[in-house]
């Protein structure tokens, strides 16, 4: 969706303000989120791509005026409302009233803690030969999905060249959706600077993106 | 999506709307206790394990040992989760890590303009500024102005890269090695090794130089 979230190349954000010893949590209900989100997705509640869409799709106002950690909380409790796990009425009385719903994988419990330290695996087995192969000119499609994607606005419409083959892996368009895994080839995709912000940009530079195979075509 | 009312529960910044989200954030994780989804021990030891175990001193092992190691360099541009996983001392990553080097030549800089993905077992979490707007929406347009936010210039004839994670592929740069840490240990070279440097934010330490 061409939300608030897709951010790259826009302008008014200001400097960019690094922090001194920054802490790793601001508050204590920051690190409280951060848990209730990887232990809700680890034990089958939603995927990390249905999360994320969760986020996006948060008024642009709130998602543009709330920490990162209020963000999270925010989409959690509206992911966890509309899959049923978690109803209106009690998240207003601060109180489970009503029997649980199962989840995929059981009650998340100490014992899931060491597994989900590392990354969930996305790489899937193909299921038709890669398109593009390194060196190849592509263009990413102008496409507008209302739905969640991972192909920014600012490269859409763009000519760039394929420098790596990563793989194949589950798609978050379909996965956010859940709309099953839908495995896509992936791309590294390299665009010149002048191709995406014009004559003026910047000659040095170069920005790549991540693009799987439905959002590009020969260029 | 639900249709509950966000605007209740943002706009002011002040001590009372922060209370307020405390006070949900812990009716929700009452709610999730009292359902059976989650034992509240188990996010303590989620917490745990996030304040503990990962960290920016993975990723400085990782580079110290490109910087002494020519095969392990090399393995580790091929294939860095494959080469992390050779390292038993730094804890395990997950598929899809790629290391990307910085030469005389070419700086390479990672963003996550649509969200937020980082290289956590490497770097540990994110910091807010990595997270925020500013960063997020100017990294891949205006690279160089955002390196001088961070005091940091390139010389003028360096490409800059700037790499968009926009998949679940994750990125380690790996900086140049400083000089003056000739026959220095990998312990004391990953002492050199800052988080910044990683992202492509800044450079490493140089030796001597107060830290």
């Amino acid at each position: 969706m061409n939300g608030v979230h897709d951010m790259g190349g826009m302008d008014g954000f200001g400097k960019v303000e690094p922090e001194p010893n920054e802490p790793m949590f601001h508050a204590e209900w920051e690190a409280r989120v951060l848990a209730m989100v990887r232990a809700m997705g680890a034990a089958g509640a939603f995927n990390i791509d249905t999360s994320r869409f969760y986020r996006e799709t948060l008024p642009p106002h709130v998602y543009l005026a709330s920490s990162y950690y209020k963000k999270w909380f925010l989409g959690l409790e509206d992911l966890l409302v509309d899959k049923g796990f978690v109803a209106e009425s009690e998240i207003a009385a601060g109180h489970a009233t009503r029997s649980a719903k199962p989840l995929n994988r059981g009650k998340f419990t100490r014992d899931d803690v060491e597994r989900i330290m590392v990354r969930g695996k996305f790489g899937r087995a193909a299921l038709a030969p890669a398109k593009f192969k390194p060196g190849d000119r592509v263009r990413a499609k102008n496409i507008h999905p209302v739905t969640h994607t991972r192909l920014p606005r600012y490269v859409r419409g763009h000519a760039g060249v394929i420098e790596r083959v990563q793989g194949c892996h589950v798609f978050p368009d379909s996965a956010a959706t859940e709309s099953g895994e839908n495995p896509q080839w992936l791309y590294t995709v390299v665009f010149d600077g002048a191709e995406l912000w014009g004559a003026d940009a910047d000659p040095t530079v170069k920005i790549s993106i991540e693009a799987f195979e439905p959002y590009l075509e020969i260029a | 999506m639900s249709d509950h009312d966000h605007d209740h529960h943002h706009g002011d910044h002040d001590h009372s709307e922060l209370s307020e989200t405390e006070l949900r954030v812990r009716a929700l994780e009452t709610i999730l206790t009292e359902k059976g989804y989650v034992e509240p021990a188990a996010l303590d030891a989620i917490i745990q394990a996030y304040e503990t175990k990962i960290g920016p001193h993975n990723g400085a092992l990782v580079v110290a040992k490109a910087w002494s190691d020519p095969a392990f360099k090399k393995a580790l541009l091929e294939d860095a989760t494959k080469a992390v996983g050779t390292l038993g001392h730094v804890s395990r990553v997950g598929d899809h890590l790629v290391a990307v080097e910085n030469t005389p030549a070419r700086h390479n800089m990672v963003v996550c303009t649509l969200c937020s993905c980082y290289p956590w077992e490497m770097l540990g979490l994110p910091p807010v500024w990595y997270k925020a707007a500013p960063y997020r929406s100017r990294a891949v347009k205006d690279p160089r102005g955002v390196l001088a936010d961070f005091g940091v210039a390139l010389p003028k004839d360096t490409e800059i890269r700037v790499w968009d994670s926009t998949a679940e592929t994750r990125f380690l740069v790996l900086p140049m090695r400083p000089e003056g840490a000739e026959g220095w240990s990998e312990q004391q070279l990953a002492e050199l090794v800052t988080r910044d440097s990683m992202i492509g934010t800044g450079f490493p330490k140089r030796p001597g130089a107060p830290s």
